[in-house]
């Protein structure tokens, strides 16, 4: 199982790459493995708003339904709609085509509570 | 049993397409005995054994004397003196009792501590189990069963039955045996792509085949005419509950059993809510994406004065719309021949 250095992570298992004030979003590789098969996704629109540790959508595997909570706050400023049509890239490739969002972050304070990879790595061994 | 093994979807399929292997140990068994044997068990089932003949086994419900349902099983008849209900796993200790308390005159054991159970499921099944057995499997008709010995030695009671809607066995074995036998069977179904199946796909397959689950369909609350199972149920032989399912079957019921399949995108879950024409008409039982299909599908029960066929589920405060439809969903192999003949 993966966890790239350059992401940060939430205990709510998504990732986080940020680029300027711009806040790209998925589910981790440990997300995806728990979940299975992933065959449908609710995202929000384009130009909504997303609050930080709320639900912006839902995934649902073959047997269950799972929250996506945003780990910032801000304006959808991108929705990757690729996925919608083809929810099994999530499983696929978690942290490249199966990007969900991007957020304008309001608050780069926001991103001060994130985790770094090994402290994720850490969280889910002892969620285990 | 796991949810899965190496996916729901990859196993779903490759029992729809080739051969899955399920460990259902965890079903129960209990064997009714005795010269009572016969009257016990026509009294406790809503079915009628006397339609099939010895090595032959029958799907039905046990009910309530108020209608509602004990369990759904599959009773095996050896002879008019020795039957085994196979009953389920989070109902076994309340069924041996329910047929303990009502078979005066008959011997009844609780014989699940001795039984493993594996289920081979999918076109491929006669192939991959003819190495096995001393007898040739594709002889075994549809519901019926044999006493055959698998790998040279292992004594299994070999049932052409399943609930998946494929063709293919269930296999009764001493618990000590099984993993040899799961192995062999692996080993021999491995040319046909064989697939160990956990608990996942067997959800996904039996509701793409409309098939009823204990909990979900079916319950101490719904009586099995209100599940649409009226043709398991044969009146007039003085089973316990027939006067209220007579009533129900003669006067009809206020909540039935549906079908349905989404046409708008979501998938459908156990519990949430059914509208028609704007109007609350009930609750979905068992839901999910069908594998085979690729749309949500789905069972609920609705007000039966609120018809169809289309209906609304509420999926998150939204209203997707759905059609109610007679299942099967899936066409298997199996049903198609059934069809034919």
């Amino acid at each position: 199982m993966e966890f790239p250095k350059d992401l940060k992570y939430t205990k709510e298992h998504e990732w986080v790459k940020v680029d300027g004030s711009i806040a790209t979003v998925g589910i981790t590789d440990y997300a995806q493995d728990s979940l299975g098969d992933v065959v449908y996704v609710e995202l929000p629109q384009e130009g909504g708003s997303v609050t930080k540790n709320e639900p912006f959508g839902v995934v649902e595997s073959v047997k269950a339904v799972s929250d996506l909570y945003s780990p910032v706050s801000g304006s959808v400023a991108e929705v990757n709609d690729a996925i919608i049509d083809s929810p099994e890239v999530i499983n696929d490739d978690p942290y490249g085509d199966a990007w969900m969002i991007r957020v304008e972050v309001h608050s780069p304070n926001d991103l001060s509570d994130l985790l770094s990879a090994e402290e994720y790595q850490k969280y889910i061994e002892e969620e285990k | 049993m796991p949810v899965q093994y190496s996916g729901v979807i990859d196993e779903h399929l490759a029992v729809r397409g080739a051969c899955g292997l399920f460990d259902v140990s965890h079903m129960g068994e209990v064997e009714v005995s005795g010269k009572g044997a016969l009257k016990a068990v026509q009294r406790l089932m809503t079915n009628d054994i006397e339609r099939v003949v010895d090595g032959q086994c029958q799907y039905t419900l046990l009910c309530y004397p108020d209608g509602g349902v004990v369990d759904d099983c599959i009773v095996y008849r050896f002879n008019s003196e020795r039957f085994l209900f196979c009953v389920n796993a989070s109902n076994t200790e309340k069924a041996s009792e329910w047929i303990k308390a009502n078979s005066s005159g008959a011997l009844v054991e609780d014989l699940s501590p001795e039984y493993a159970q594996l289920a081979l499921q999918g076109p491929k099944s006669v192939e991959v189990l003819r190495p096995l057995l001393d007898i040739d499997p594709s002889e075994i008709k549809h519901f019926h069963f044999v006493m055959g010995e698998l790998s040279g030695s292992i004594e299994a009671i070999v049932s052409r039955t399943g609930y998946t809607g494929e063709d293919g066995f269930e296999i009764y074995l001493p618990v000590a045996d099984a993993e040899a036998v799961w192995d062999a069977l692996m080993d021999s179904g491995r040319q046909y792509g064989i697939k160990p199946i956990g608990l996942g796909a067997r959800d996904t397959l039996r509701l793409e085949m409309g098939y009823p689950l204990y909990g979900h369909e079916l319950s101490e609350e719904i009586t099995p005419i209100e599940a649409g199972l009226k043709k398991y149920v044969r009146f007039g032989r003085g089973f316990i509950g027939e006067d209220v399912l007579q009533k129900q079957a003669n006067e009809g019921v206020k909540k039935t059993l549906v079908g349905f399949k989404m046409k708008d995108p979501g998938i459908p879950r156990t519990g949430y809510e059914i509208y028609i024409g704007g109007k609350a008409a009930g609750k979905v039982t068992s839901g999910t994406l069908s594998p085979s299909l690729n749309a949500g599908i789905g069972m609920g029960f609705i007000d039966s004065a609120l018809k169809g066929p289309e209906i609304e589920v509420m999926i998150r405060n939204r209203a997707a719309k759905a059609m109610t439809a007679k299942p099967p969903f899936y066409q298997s192999e199996l049903q198609t021949k059934k069809a034919a003949v």
